[in-house]
């Protein structure tokens, strides 16, 4: 199986997530994410070869909506939430690098 | 305060409903309790008193000119605070959220309000959910009532300590691996997770997607049954909501239980499952004995692949996490801490605004979900979620309903489980596997442990067997020991069942 | 080199060119929540909870962006299959959720191919729904990204529905490339998916390259290039890219596996990231969405109700005119095949219909019908219009309608007996005896001359009249006498 997961498994996974972790919570998560997977190394030995993955509780297939115009929010109760608005738009800092 | 007929939400809105009572009144009445103990147990993260007034004022408003209201008519209810109120901060107890106003109601709080019942306050949880004893919560822990020196169970601590202090008779929380059948059990009232898709999950704010559904905390059986009848049935806004109404509870209630096949979950329950504490255990035997005696057959039964269950979960749930939290980037709600770029103001943010659990989760679901990983992780997880489905079919093909204990001990101190996550997460092994079954099951108060708080007996049932698993929680309800709070009537305030430190 | 070489980029080698089309879909509101589906709107007016991906919200499927995706599977010869969504994750400003919702391992459609105007049959891997992202707009700087202040994002574009069409490497030059996304978007305006507007960014086109020596059968190391908004782009940077790698090659460096950035200003492409450095999305099974599974029924009703497409109409005007499809292919473009059959089919010579196409009806056919269509042609045919005489009377079709025959009456187009012809040819000569004398005596260059000088005459006299073939056989005649 899979090896323990390590700090730069951990350092790696942060950056992925948008998660800065200090050097004692990188030390201290490390620890405890390795107990949990430890954990789920019991289902390693599980031979599921032969089994379906459930990806839905529900036994139910198409579920589609009639392709009529609904409401649409009140544009001021929604920006009223944003930490930065500008010309009725969300204000945000520039953005290195296109978007992958 | 009233009796303890008359606290029950079913009474209460009969009473309100026919002008006998009045819904301010009454409403008074629950915020006086409120003041009374609400600075010591921290159930609320936000209490609309104001709000409440108005509403209760509405409702007899209504009752006064001739109209009816509905089934909860006036009823005090409270709100687990990851659940979306328009208007009204909706933090799921996180800085990332704090003082965040949804501009939408959860299709749950529409139904409730629709049917009269009054909004009294949005309720602490561990932070999104995430947790088993409210001690993640941001804004501070939560004290089980009924010992203010332990915990009341989580993630939705807020909610079962509200209806065990006697807050409020009605709340609602959201359970994703035992979130309300854990706290129900450990603050000694009714907690129900119903079957997946049997509640809409709009408005709700997501832990994990294919196992969260929101439920009812009530103090007796039939009361979580009038509120399922509310809230539950088709939402065409959630596209994994079961296509039927709610399924009708109340009339069929006392239909006992003659003639039920009871199965007792072996490997959640025998001397097998390290944990499971004795007392706990003991009230189990008792509880089955109780089914046995009201005509049930009762026997011990095999779901071998439960004992994987939290394996999978503690795979599945953060995975599902970490995607829907990432929507949490400081953009178009809730905290910001900015940065130079949109990318370090990301991370600032998120840095700041997460607590531990929460961070651990999403790196845990990140791993699991990523490159070279997912298959041993997440594919093989849900894999297992068919297997225990598949166990679930095969004992389901002997016997009606299956019991377990809800949780493995009763409340256990505050910060006693803290330093280890593992050591937490251990207090979901009996509830897990329906979640990851998507079938329902409740948590029953069912006497006390040696240490006098209250334990609950989980009873399970297949997808969409609500009706007979509310029968069988009846007669648990009806023959539980004495000297339990819900059952034997105690009320916030009295000297039986409760510690002050 | 010019850019549209249709050989060999770079001589003795082969360009292996793969396209993914990204196309909206033609629907009223959007992929996965009824907020609306519509350009041009205030920012942020058309945005719901679903669409701001608001915590909370949930997403529930279009019908009618399943009918379409339907559709364009079945006009790609696409197996159209049972379905599952998929989460994209990464963030983005632009991402309300910060995932996307797209189709992973199992798309709606797979498996297909398209017929190209020239009759060469291309791959299509697979043709799937995703939702769109929303707009940012940098402020400050340049306006260009790396230079910008900050960003504005509007959401009004988030969540349309989206059709991401993968091509097979089978393309091999930029007119190939060219001509596979003109087929495919006459393919969805036909069909009513999409109205492919690649300046508009309703479609959009990224090319993949990769390069290898001619008779190599392993195929090279590719690059994908992103941000080509119109054909012209493509050609150009397929051109471009394919240089840089055999450059790269021939100097002894090897080709990395790259996303990399047309420039349309510069002419050159820029590397984003290395595959090293590619993005790991995580994906796996959208669990708000449940599996779609379109019946046979719905598939065949779909397939009943599907227009003629280009392919079929290049196949039919080709049968009926006795051409290959690829000289069919113009009429087709230009929406004119069904005039062009039916004109055919009532008589028309089929040589003629469609060379007036080609260069007489390329502001489209207005009020012209098939049968004065096929009468105009066949009174061009038989010599009672000169071929200018017909682009006249055709015009006045086109504008006004009518009959052939009434309109070159009103336009005084009589046809020009011979005898009378004769007489001008021979008033002319008479008039320029030099000229003629350099006609009947001079070389071929001189002849020539010397023949379109007396046909310009006889034009002249006969206010353009004169069938420009008859003069010449006049003129002919007189020389031998």
């Amino acid at each position: 199986m899979t090896d323990r997961i390590s700090k730069e498994d951990v350092a790696h996974v942060a950056d992925l997530a948008r998660l800065t972790l200090t050097d004692e919570e990188l030390e201290a998560f490390t620890g405890q994410l390795a107990d949990v997977l430890d954990h789920a190394a019991d289902l390693a030995a599980l031979d599921l070869d032969d089994v379906e993955p459930m990806t839905h509780p529900l036994p139910i297939h198409n579920v589609l909506r009639p392709d009529v115009v609904g409401e649409t929010s009140d544009r001021a109760e929604v920006l009223a939430c944003a930490p930065s608005v500008e010309d009725e738009q969300f204000r945000v800092p520039p953005v290195l690098g296109e978007s992958p | 305060m009233s009796t303890p007929e008359g606290t029950t939400a079913r009474v209460l809105a009969s009473d309100i409903r026919s002008g006998a009572r009045s819904a301010r009144t009454v409403l008074e009445e629950h915020l006086e309790a409120i003041d009374a103990r609400e600075g010591e147990i921290n159930a609320f993260n936000l209490v609309l008193a104001d709000e409440a007034r108005a509403a209760a004022d509405a409702v007899d408003a209504r009752v006064a000119a001739g109209e009816d209201p509905g089934p909860l008519a006036g009823v005090p209810v409270a709100l687990k605070d990851n659940m979306c109120t328009r208007g009204v901060p909706t933090t799921c107890s996180s800085r990332i959220l704090e003082g965040w106003r949804p501009p939408y109601d959860a299709t749950v709080v529409e139904r409730l309000v629709a049917a009269g019942a009054v909004v009294v306050g949005k309720t602490n949880l561990d932070e999104f959910a995430m947790g088993s004893s409210t001690e993640n919560s941001a804004f501070g822990v939560t004290r089980n009532p009924l010992d203010p020196t332990k915990v009341p169970g989580g993630s939705s601590g807020g909610s079962a300590a509200a209806v065990a202090a006697g807050f409020t008779p009605l709340a609602l929380g959201s359970d994703t691996g035992g979130s309300i059948r854990q706290p129900a059990a450990l603050c000694g009232v009714v907690g129900v997770k119903p079957t997946y898709g049997a509640v809409s999950r709009y408005g709700l704010v997501a832990f994990a997607s294919s196992l969260d559904q929101i439920g009812p905390f009530s103090r007796t059986v039939a009361d979580s049954a009038l509120m399922l009848e509310v809230i539950g049935g088709h939402d065409r806004r959630d596209s994994t909501s079961i296509p039927e109404p709610a399924p009708d509870l109340s009339s069929v209630l006392d239909h006992g239980v003659e003639g039920l096949r009871i199965g007792v979950i072996e490997e959640l329950s025998g001397d097998g499952l390290e944990g499971v504490a004795d007392d706990v255990r003991a009230r189990l035997h008792e509880a089955a004995a109780a089914l046995e005696a009201a005509g049930a057959t009762v026997a011990t039964t095999s779901v071998p692949s439960t004992v994987y269950g939290l394996s999978a979960y503690y795979v599945v749930a953060p995975a599902e996490a970490s995607s829907n939290l990432a929507r949490y980037d400081g953009v178009r709600f809730g905290l910001r801490v900015d940065a130079p770029n949109a990318g370090d103001m990301n991370t600032a943010t998120r840095t700041a605004g997460f607590g531990d659990e929460v961070k651990r989760r999403i790196m845990l679901g990140t791993y699991a979900l990523s490159a070279g990983y997912y298959d041993a992780y997440y594919g093989k997880s849900q894999k297992v979620r068919t297997l225990i489905l598949e166990d679930f079919a095969r004992a389901y093909g002997e016997f009606d309903l299956l019991l377990s204990p809800t949780a493995p001990t009763t409340a256990f101190p505050i910060g006693e489980k803290t330093a280890d996550p593992m050591t937490m997460y251990l207090n979901d092994v009996c509830t897990i596997p329906s979640n990851l079954a998507g079938h329902p099951s409740m948590s029953v108060p069912f006497g006390v442990g040696e240490d006098g708080m209250p334990v609950g007996v989980q009873v399970l049932a297949p997808a969409s067997g609500e009706p007979t698993m509310f029968r069988a929680a009846k007669v648990l309800e009806a023959a539980a020991p004495d000297g339990h709070p819900a059952v034997g009537g105690t009320m916030v305030g009295s000297s039986a069942g409760v510690r002050h430190e | 080199m010019s850019d549209d070489a249709t050989t060999e980029i770079v001589p003795g080698w082969e360009t292996i060119i793969g396209l993914e089309v990204h196309a909206e879909l033609a629907t009223a509101t959007k992929l996965f929540s009824d907020a609306p589906n519509r350009f041009g709107g205030e920012p942020n007016t058309y945005v719901d909870p679903v669409s701001l991906g608001l915590p909370g919200s949930l997403p529930v499927l279009n019908e009618q962006a399943v009918e379409l995706a339907i559709r364009v599977g079945l006009s790609l010869h696409c197996r159209v299959q049972r379905s599952v969504f998929a989460r994209k994750n990464y963030f983005y400003p632009d991402m309300p959720k910060d995932f996307q919702i797209s189709q992973y391992d199992l798309p709606i459609n797979e498996e297909g191919w398209m017929e190209l105007a020239d009759g060469r049959r291309v791959g299509i891997e697979r043709a799937h729904l995703e939702e769109d992202t929303g707009k940012s707009t940098h402020v400050g700087g340049g306006g260009r990204i790396h230079e910008a202040g900050h960003s504005l994002v509007d959401y009004n574009r988030a969540g349309v529905p989206l059709i991401e069409i993968v091509g097979a490497p089978d393309l091999r030059s930029a007119e190939d490339a060219r001509a596979y996304v003109s087929e495919l978007r006459s393919i969805l305006v036909a069909i009513g998916a999409s109205d492919g507007k690649m300046e508009e960014g309703s479609m959009r086109v990224d090319c993949n390259v990769s390069v290898r020596p001619v008779g190599d059968a392993v195929l090279g190391t590719r690059c994908e290039i992103k941000n080509i908004n119109s054909l012209r782009s493509l050609g150009r940077a397929i051109v471009y890219e394919s240089r840089r790698q055999v450059d790269l090659i021939t100097s002894g460096e090897r080709v990395e596996q790259q996303t990399r950035h047309w420039n349309e200003d510069e002419g050159r492409t820029h590397k984003l990231r290395s595959k090293e450095e590619a993005y790991d999305y995580r994906y796996f099974p959208e669990p708000d969405l449940v599996p779609v599974d379109p019946s046979e029924e719905w598939i065949e009703s779909v397939r009943a109700a599907l227009p003629v497409l280009p392919r079929e109409r290049r196949h039919r005007l080709a049968e009926a005119a006795g051409v290959d499809t690829a000289t069919a292919s113009l009429t087709v473009e230009r929406g004119m095949d069904d005039l062009a059959v039916d004109a055919i089919g009532a008589g028309a010579d089929p040589a003629r219909v469609l060379v007036h196409v080609e260069n007489n009806l390329a502001d489209g056919a207005g009020a012209l019908t098939a049968t004065s269509f096929a009468a105009l042609v066949a009174m061009e045919v038989g010599g009672d219009l000169t071929a200018t005489q017909a682009k006249t009377v055709l015009a006045t079709l086109v504008t006004d309608g009518g009959d052939p025959a009434a309109v070159a009456t009103d336009l005084g187009f009589e046809a020009m007996d011979d005898g009378a012809l004769e007489s001008v040819v021979d008033d002319l000569i008479a008039a320029h005896p030099e000229d003629w004398v350099a006609f009947t005596s001079g070389d071929d260059k001189e002849r020539k001359k010397k023949s379109g000088f007396f046909v310009g005459m006889v034009m002249k006299a006969t206010n353009g009249q004169a069938d420009g073939r008859a003069v010449n056989e006049i003129l002919a005649r007189r020389a031998e006498a």
